[in-house]
């Protein structure tokens, strides 16, 4: 009896462990949202992750099926001049949270395959540096929108 | 002592406690922004609006105006700051009626007419692109002292613009008033505002 359970126990362990290394697996997004704006402009989008694991969890990327290009950007204001760069990755401590949010950190969505609206929702993967993904529907919003509508 | 030398002790002391009075009467109205006036021109431009047609400052004469620097392919600042804009306008209501929002790109080469005015209009009825000679946007960032920069271009062509994020506020005459900053709040926006439309000056 016992050593028919066992392998079944030591896989079970084997698979808990393994989803416990992943960052992807420890993140939360909520809030997610793209702010729209006319004709072919670059789009802002914005998402709260927040990370339950013992380790900070780096996001390396991101991708959209919706966009051809999406890239992190960090937007700061430095001597009152606003400055926007893009960046290689966005951390976030573990046990702790990180909102990519207008005047901060943001993913920039350029190069959309089609139109898009008010009310779509765009599928977005969220690339970590461990190679996990994590999947994030983004709610397209009005380009005056002051958020996701739904605080 | 004589009733002439009181007299000549008290009456100034008095004509002093009175000028400090007056003075304590007109101090400045309880701004919320940053009060620039005094330090900053009249606004004065020649430019292109949203619709291809000459603009300049006198067309704003009898609106309060706000004038922002900004540039379209800016995907997170610059909507930013529209739609706070768009939000006190909405808290304004009526009000609104005689505000004005001035968007002058930074990226003339880019930012065409017809690119500006799809972009302001979808933020705010109240707003207008405007756009002209880089030399002619040179001299109006200049004129408020505010500046940018463009980075040179990546290799599809692509470039990011930094620029000044202050709010140039100016009143029904033209005469700059206010400056606001991304630290400023929507109220703070609105309590101002309304001073500067009621005021009809």
């Amino acid at each position: 009896m016992a050593s028919r359970k066992l392998p079944v126990l030591l896989a079970g362990l084997l698979l808990a462990g393994a989803a416990h290394a992943s960052q992807a697996s420890h993140v939360h997004a909520s809030h997610a949202w793209i702010r729209l704006l006319p004709a072919n402009l670059p789009a802002g989008g914005y998402v709260v992750l927040a990370n339950d694991g013992d380790r900070a969890a780096r996001l390396a990327g991101a991708g959209s099926r919706d966009y051809g290009s999406v890239m992190l950007h960090q937007s700061t204001s430095q001597g009152g001049m606003d400055v926007m760069r893009m960046v290689d990755h966005i951390d976030i401590p573990a046990h702790g949270r990180t909102a990519l949010a207008p005047a901060s950190y943001h993913l920039m969505l350029g190069k959309a395959s089609h139109p898009l609206k008010p009310g779509d929702k765009v599928p977005v993967t969220l690339r970590f540096a461990d190679g996990s993904t994590l999947h994030v529907d983004f709610l397209v919003r009005p380009a005056n929108a002051s958020g996701d509508g739904r605080d | 002592m004589k009733p002439s030398r009181i007299a000549s002790i008290v009456l100034p002391l008095l004509a002093v406690v009175l000028l400090l009075a007056g003075c304590q009467r007109s101090a400045p109205a309880p701004w919320q922004l940053t009060d620039i006036r005094s330090h900053m021109p009249d606004l004065a431009f020649s430019l292109t609006d949203d619709g291809g047609k000459a603009a300049t400052a006198a067309d704003f004469k009898g609106k309060v105006t706000l004038l922002y620097f900004g540039y379209t392919h800016c995907p997170d600042v610059c909507p930013l700051t529209l739609a706070h804009l768009h939000a006190v306008m909405e808290k304004l209501g009526k009000q609104a009626d005689a505000v004005r929002i001035l968007f002058v790109t930074v990226d003339p080469a880019r930012d065409t007419p017809a690119v500006l005015h799809d972009y302001v209009r979808a933020f705010d009825p109240h707003a207008l692109g405007l756009t002209g000679p880089p030399r002619a946007i040179e001299a109006l960032v200049k004129r408020y002292r505010a500046s940018f920069s463009r980075e040179p271009a990546q290799g599809d062509g692509s470039y990011e613009v930094s620029h000044s994020s202050a709010i140039y506020i100016f009143d029904r005459a033209g005469k700059a008033r206010l400056l606001a900053t991304p630290a400023d709040t929507q109220d703070q926006l609105v309590h101002d505002l309304r001073l500067l439309i009621g005021s009809g000056d």
